[in-house]
C-alpha cells in the first residue's frame, strides 16, 4: 500500500490537521507520500520532508494553485492519484471543498471525516451530528478520505527525511477566480488547533458582553474564541467562530462554554475536548451532562471574577 | 435561467438519531422526517433569485423513496415550479445521487443548481461537488452571499479563518452554508397551491444510472459516552480543580 496524503497549509506553513492526518494514514499503514500543493510554497514542502515516516514529498508551485480553486486542485490531485491506494486529507473546509471532486472524478466514494481507522479498508465516522457513529466499509480499489484531526494524535514535526519531487502544477481551468478575500484578523491562535478555547452562547446577549467578558478571559489563558450557532446567529461574533455540527470540530486540552445550554448540534464539535468547563445560569442546561466542571451561576459575574483570580 | 435544488427527506433536526437495537442502522420508522435544512436554504436562494427576476423556473428534485413525495411538496409549497422524484428503495449514497443529478441537468439544462452543503443524516458534505465535477462545472461551495450575473456568479463563500468571493462560470453548483438566508415557512395557501404542481417520478434505470453502494454500512453504534462531571461551588473551587486536578492550566 502507498498512501498519499495532502497537506494543509497556508503557503508559508505547514498547519498542524497534516500532522493529524498523517498519524490518520499511520494508522492505515504502508508508504506514505505528501503532496504540497499551492503557490509560493516551497517552506512548506521543506518542513513536510521532516515529517516522520514520510517517504516523498510532492510540490506542485503556480499561479493555478493560487487559494486554491477546487477545480485545478481536484484536477492535479486525479492526474497524481495513480498507483496510490489511499489518499487521505483534513475534513477541513479547503480539504471538504476539493476532495469529493476528486472522489467524483475517479469514480469512487468519499469516506468523509473519520474518526477512526479499523482495517485499511474500514473507517469510523460520526453521523447525525455525532449521535451515532457507522462503521463503513470501502468496496472501492481506491479509498479516498477525509480526516477528522481531533480524533488523532498529531505525529511529532520531525524525525523524517523524505525526498522532496517537483511535479507540475495544473493549467487553470478558467472556472473559477477569487476576487476577494477576508481573513479575520486575529492575534490569537487557530480556533482547531488551540490548546484553550474559550467559547459563548447566548447567554452573553450581546456582542458587546462577548467581547467584554469573553475576551479578556481568553487573553489570560491564551485561548482561541469560539461560539455557539446561537450566539453567531445572533450576531454577536462572525460565522467562523461556530463551533458544532456544521462549524469547526474542536478537541482543546481546555474547553470553557459559557452561557451555552448545550443543544446536541453544539455538543458535536466539542465533545472530544480533554477537559470541558461550563458556566451557565441554568442547572439543567444540557451542557453540564458533558462538563467535568460544572459553575451554576450569573456569568456576568462568574466571568470577570475567574478573569481576576487568573 | 432554469434552477435546480435537490432536496433531500432526512430525520428531523429536532430528534436525536439513535442505533437500530441490532446496530445494522439507525432507526427511522415512526420518526418525523423532514426537509434537510441546509435544503431549505437552497430552495430558499433559487426563490429569492426568481422574485428577483433572475431565475425562470425552479425545479425540485429528490432521490429515494416514495416518501420523498413529502418533501418534494414541502418544496412546491415554499415556491419550486415543478418536482422530480427519481424513485428507488436501495440506499443511495453521494456518487450515485450525483450520477442521478447529473442525468437530470442533462434533460433540464439548469443555469444553476444550488444544494445544501451538507445533509445532517449522513454529515457527508459531497453530493454538490460531485455533481460539479461530473459535470465539469465550476462550484462554490459553503455560500454565505450569492450574486448572479448573465455568464457569471459572485459567491462568498466561508472558508478557515474568513470569507473568500469567487467568480465562478456558469452553469455552476453553488452549495448553501447557515447564514445564506433565513428560508421562509410555507403559507397555507401555498400547500394548498402545491398539490396541483406537476411532480413527475423517474427512476434510476430510466435515467440509466448505475447507484450501486461503494460503501458497505457494517455497524452503527453510540459514540463512546462522555460523562458529566460534577459541579463546583464557586471560581476558587473550579481554579483549584483545574490546576491540582485537570492539571490543564
Amino acid at each position: 500500500m502507498t498512501l498519499l496524503v495532502v497537506a494543509e497549509h497556508d503557503n508559508l506553513h505547514l498547519k498542524a490537521a497534516t500532522r493529524h492526518v498523517l498519524a490518520a494514514a499511520q494508522a492505515i499503514g504502508g508508504e506514505i507520500h505528501v503532496l504540497v500543493a499551492g503557490h509560493h510554497c516551497a517552506a512548506v514542502a521543506e518542513a513536510a520532508r521532516s515529517l516522520p515516516g514520510v517517504t516523498c514529498v510532492m510540490l506542485a508551485q503556480g499561479d493555478a494553485l493560487q487559494g486554491p480553486g477546487a477545480e485545478n486542485m481536484a484536477d492535479l490531485v486525479v492526474r497524481l492519484a495513480r498507483g496510490y491506494t489511499h489518499l487521505l486529507t483534513a475534513a477541513s473546509a479547503s480539504g471538504k471543498n476539493w476532495m469529493p471532486r476528486v472522489a467524483a472524478l475517479l469514480d469512487v466514494a468519499q469516506i468523509s471525516d473519520i474518526v477512526r481507522v479499523d482495517a485499511p479498508d474500514t473507517f469510523t465516522r460520526p453521523i447525525y451530528a455525532g449521535s451515532v457513529w457507522a462503521t463503513v466499509r470501502s468496496e472501492d480499489a481506491f479509498k479516498v478520505v477525509t480526516v477528522r484531526s481531533t480524533a488523532f494524535d498529531a505525529v511529532p514535526e520531525t524525525g523524517g527525511a523524505a525526498r522532496l519531487e517537483v511535479v507540475d502544477a495544473p493549467v487553470d481551468a478558467g472556472l473559477s477566480r477569487r476576487t476577494d478575500l477576508a481573513l479575520s484578523e486575529s492575534s490569537r491562535p487557530e480556533l482547531e488547533t488551540a490548546r484553550v478555547v474559550v467559547s459563548g452562547g447566548r447567554g452573553l446577549g450581546s456582542a458587546e458582553r462577548f467581547s467584554e467578558l469573553l475576551e479578556p478571559l481568553a487573553d489570560k489563558l491564551n485561548a482561541a474564541l469560539g461560539a455557539s450557532r446561537a450566539a453567531v446567529d445572533s450576531g454577536y461574533v462572525p460565522n467562523d467562530y461556530q463551533v458544532g455540527q456544521t462549524g469547526k470540530i474542536v478537541a482543546p486540552d481546555l474547553y470553557i462554554a459559557v452561557g451555552i445550554s448545550g443543544a446536541i448540534q453544539h455538543l458535536a464539535g466539542m465533545k472530544a475536548s480533554r477537559v470541558i468547563v461550563a458556566i451557565n445560569k441554568d442547572p439543567d442546561a444540557p451542557i453540564f451532562a458533558v462538563a467535568d466542571y460544572g459553575l451554576v451561576g450569573d456569568l456576568n459575574q462568574v466571568v470577570p471574577a475567574l478573569t481576576a483570580a487568573l | 435561467m432554469k434552477v435546480l435544488v435537490p432536496v433531500k427527506r432526512v430525520l428531523d433536526y429536532n430528534i436525536k438519531a439513535r442505533p437500530k437495537a441490532d446496530g445494522t442502522d439507525v432507526e427511522l420508522s415512526g420518526l418525523k422526517m423532514s426537509m434537510n435544512p441546509f435544503d431549505e436554504i437552497a430552495m430558499e436562494a433559487a426563490i429569492r433569485l426568481k422574485e428577483a427576476g433572475q431565475a425562470s423556473e425552479i425545479i425540485a428534485v429528490s432521490c429515494g423513496p416514495q416518501a420523498c413525495q413529502e418533501t418534494l411538496r414541502t418544496a412546491l409549497a415554499l415556491g419550486a415550479d415543478r418536482a422530480v422524484l427519481v424513485e428507488t428503495d436501495e440506499p443511495l449514497q453521494p456518487l450515485a445521487v450525483a450520477k442521478l443529478l447529473k442525468a437530470l441537468v442533462a434533460r433540464e439544462q439548469p443555469g444553476l443548481v444550488i444544494c445544501g452543503k451538507q445533509a445532517i443524516d449522513d454529515d457527508a458534505s459531497q453530493t454538490g461537488q460531485m455533481l460539479a465535477a461530473l459535470m465539469g462545472w465550476a462550484q462554490a461551495t459553503f455560500a454565505s452571499r450569492i450574486a448572479l450575473g448573465t455568464d457569471d456568479a459572485s459567491v462568498t463563500r466561508e472558508i478557515d479563518g474568513g470569507l473568500e468571493t469567487l467568480s465562478i462560470r456558469l452553469p455552476a453548483v453553488i452549495t448553501t452554508d447557515l447564514r445564506l438566508n433565513e428560508p421562509r415557512y410555507a403559507t397555507l395557501p401555498n400547500i394548498m397551491k402545491a398539490k396541483k404542481k406537476p411532480l413527475e417520478t423517474l427512476t434510476p434505470e430510466l435515467l440509466g444510472v448505475d447507484i450501486s453502494s461503494r460503501l458497505t454500512l457494517l455497524k452503527v453504534a453510540e459514540p463512546p459516552e462522555r460523562r458529566g462531571g460534577i459541579k463546583v461551588n464557586d471560581v476558587a473551587d473550579l481554579l483549584d480543580r483545574l490546576k491540582n486536578e485537570a492539571k490543564v492550566i
